[in-house]
């Protein structure tokens, strides 16, 4: 059975100022939208995307969250009144479960729009079905992987028969399986439910075979692009690519490593190690990986690869000196260790500093100073550094970083991309020997991603041992020597 | 298992409304709080004991969930035997502490009434889910369905608030500032954690709280429909009678006793 009929979208002149920026988020947005359309919204980052998704979801606030100018309406009223008409999934995939239970989560729009009981649990099974989630309506929510969270969001969303479903980067968190599974999700219930989509997000490949239409927002105001993917694509694929959106033939420019061949001297070596976490309240570790042994080399990059859960990050953690080794031997050479214990995990906090740094997936975690400047100053502080030369050493990465005109904001309030950049810069402050990175691409545009393999590629010529977690073939490409890859849970094996 | 689906063996009580048993619990809990003697709390402890096979308690989840109870009943019982106000025949002195007949039995009661007063409420709500609970609360006792659900959905944030703790506690040893000197570095660096823990807290939070508002949640013109029944019917009756028996037999044999002495006279 099909769902409600699809909404129609219209902005005449639109525009939105968040209280406290100076600039418009949108500004002269004129577009229509039809019943039905399937649409991938683009841009640069800061043009307003979410923006949009989230003045149409009815969530933008009121007058003293912000300005708005002209008028953006769902079937020719304002979208806040229309709550349930559109039905938003958002990035991440833990702050979007309200319920424990599945069924319960997904009830839970249904309930808040009032439909009847009855009902309501009809839907449930309906939706549950539409995005291919064949699990039990009383299965913990929590125990679900990422990619299964983000359908039972869009289950949720689904049941509330919305007209217009708005997808805000749905899979920028997700590993390759991940995102396939969503994507399918997608396009199996959104043709049934008959809704108009309208699905912004930065890796273009994944969603053209389900749109029908490409929109670019342009940052300056307005539109920059509007038609069939192809067509936008063609004409638009150079501009947006300069833009940071991952268009299907303009890759970004990969680094050029100045490869040295011979033997590299050895800094870290892993023998027979085996790797785990102890979970709250309990005695024993859980054993994430084992039987791992490698070398980690000055000025060579290796990767570690291999689908969710079979123990990378917490391979790269243990590594870095964060967790004791469940078994086996995490040993730094005396070049890393430099007079201490060869066991990393047993070194002093500040002890890491000159030897190991590492950047964690999250770059929020690390975060600890008011400014962006301040947050530079950190890592050189705990090891005395004296002060000129902790500025001084602070400016070159601001300028290295591109994030000298953001020196004294808050880290917490900078975009996604620039918050990746800086908790990479707060590392490299206090010249670690080796760089230990967790998903250093995750969820990052085109121009992130390029900045972030250059400045590898330049650390590593410069005789900075690389490790890095990641699920990104192209990273893999760009910048590795080696690969380790975690198949099956335990065992593993370098393949290049 | 976790806080918000722990797994509840099937039984009587375990179907029976959470509301109904929170007014118990806190019926008897109110009226114990009336009088201090030994013979109320006695009999309403033995009567509790008597009602706690249809609990649906394994003998080692009772024991493992009222653990706190029996170590801390003895020993709020212990300290106001030694410390208490004293009366009657001294039985052994030691510097500051008299050991009296009085402050003998005033131990025992305060130590009776701990464990009154705290068994009832672990064990029903050892067999309570909060999802249950939240219904309950929204359709029994009509709260705001606002406050009860964005309860419900912040207890949930409690489970990944743990794992945040760690990797905040992992990242600022990576950052370099997580060495403590002494106990004031310690209290320091803890306190510096549990701020940055607030933060990101507060941003989840309010992610969350703009997820829930895009479905619905909040809107002033809907009624909002209930996809979970939460009726409260004889059987929840009948408990809350059950407790208010055992507050008013308590109550009734302490009087007949002649011990009950209402703190509040």
């Amino acid at each position: 059975m099909s769902g409600a009929s699809g909404a129609r979208v219209t902005a005449d002149g639109w525009g939105w100022r968040h209280a406290g920026r100076r600039s418009h988020a949108v500004s002269g947005l004129d577009l229509v939208i039809e019943p039905g359309e399937r649409v991938l919204l683009l841009g640069p980052s800061g043009a307003g995307k979410s923006t949009l998704l989230a003045a149409l979801a009815g969530v933008l606030g009121g007058d003293d969250e912000g300005e708005e100018v002209g008028r953006l309406a769902i079937d020719g009223a304002d979208p806040r009144d229309r709550r349930g008409r559109a039905g938003l999934v958002l990035q991440d995939p833990d702050s979007q479960l309200v319920l424990a239970r599945i069924g319960d989560d997904v009830a839970f729009g249904c309930e808040n729009l009032g439909v009847p009981r009855d009902e309501i649990w009809q839907r449930v099974g309906e939706a549950l079905e539409w995005v291919g989630l064949d699990l039990p309506l009383d299965a913990p929510t929590s125990a679900l992987s990422g990619g299964q969270k983000q359908r039972l969001a869009l289950a949720g969303v689904l049941a509330m028969r919305p007209g217009l479903v708005l997808l805000d980067e749905p899979t920028a968190n997700l590993d390759p399986d991940g995102v396939r599974e969503v994507r399918d999700a997608v396009t199996g219930s959104i043709a049934r439910s008959g809704a108009t989509l309208i699905v912004v997000e930065h890796r273009v490949d994944v969603w053209l075979p389900v749109v029908d239409r490409v929109i670019v927002l342009d940052p300056a105001g307005g539109l920059l692009a509007d038609g069939p993917p192809d067509a936008v694509l063609t004409a638009q694929g150079e501009r947006l690519a300069a833009a940071g959106v991952w268009v299907p033939g303009w890759p970004p420019r990969a680094p050029v490593r100045r490869r040295e061949h011979g033997l590299a001297a050895s800094v870290l070596s892993v023998d027979d190690l085996a790797v785990g976490r102890t979970p709250f309240a309990a005695r024993r570790p859980e054993i994430a990986a084992s039987r791992i042994s490698f070398d980690i080399a000055a000025g060579r990059a290796l990767a570690l690869t291999g689908a969710n859960g079979s123990g990378k990050s917490t391979t790269a953690l243990t590594i870095a000196g964060l967790l004791a080794p469940v078994s086996g031997a995490v040993r730094a050479s005396p070049l890393l260790a430099g007079g201490l214990d060869p066991s990393p995990h047993r070194w002093r906090s500040r002890e890491l500093l000159p030897r190991i740094g590492t950047v964690f997936q999250d770059p929020e975690h690390q975060f600890l100073a008011p400014t962006v400047r301040a947050e530079l100053l950190v890592g050189p502080h705990a090891l005395r550094v004296d002060a000129a030369a902790a500025a001084a050493r602070a400016d070159a990465l601001l300028e290295r970083l591109r994030l000298s005109r953001l020196a004294e904001a808050n880290p917490f309030t900078l975009s996604g991309g620039e918050k990746r950049r800086l908790s990479v810069a707060t590392v490299l402050a206090t010249a670690p020997q080796l760089l230990v990175l967790d998903e250093p691409t995750f969820g990052q545009d085109a121009n992130t991603w390029a900045e972030l393999m250059a400045l590898l590629a330049e650390l590593l010529d410069e005789g900075t041992a690389v490790v890095a977690v990641t699920h990104d073939q192209h990273v893999v490409e760009a910048i590795a020597d080696a690969e380790f890859s975690f198949t099956s849970g335990s065992t593993a094996d370098v393949v290049r | 298992m976790s806080i918000l689906t722990p797994t509840i063996r099937p039984s009587l009580v375990a179907r029976i409304n959470p509301v109904a048993k929170l007014a118990a619990a806190l019926l008897i809990s109110i009226v114990l709080l009336l009088s201090i003697d030994v013979v109320s709390a006695a009999v309403a402890l033995a009567l509790e004991l008597l009602l706690l096979g249809f609990a649906g308690l394994s003998a080692r989840q009772f024991w493992l969930r009222t653990s706190p109870l029996w170590i801390a009943a003895p020993l709020a019982g212990l300290t106001t035997v030694l410390y208490g106000v004293d009366s009657g025949a001294v039985l052994w002195e030691w510097g500051f502490i008299t050991v009296t007949e009085g402050s003998l039995g005033l131990g025992l009661a305060i130590m009776l009434r701990v464990l009154a007063i705290g068994l009832p409420g672990i064990v029903l709500l050892a067999s309570t889910d909060p999802t249950d609970l939240a219904d309950g609360l929204a359709q029994v006792v009509r709260l705001p369905a606002r406050f009860v659900l964005g309860a419900l959905a912040g207890l949930r944030l409690v489970g990944l608030g743990i794992e945040d703790w760690r990797s905040l506690g992992l990242a600022r040893r990576a950052r370099g500032i997580s060495d403590a000197r002494g106990p004031i570095g310690a209290v320091r660096l803890f306190a510096g954690q549990a701020f940055a823990m607030l933060v990101i807290s507060v941003r989840r939070g309010s992610k969350l709280a703009t997820a829930m508002e895009a479905r619905g949640f909040g809107a002033d013109h809907v009624e909002r429909s209930w996809a979970r029944p939460s009726t409260f019917g004889a059987r929840e009756v009948l408990l809350v009678m059950l407790g208010a028996a055992i507050a008013a037999v308590a109550v009734a044999a302490a009087v007949w006793a002649g011990t009950w002495s209402f703190v509040l006279a």
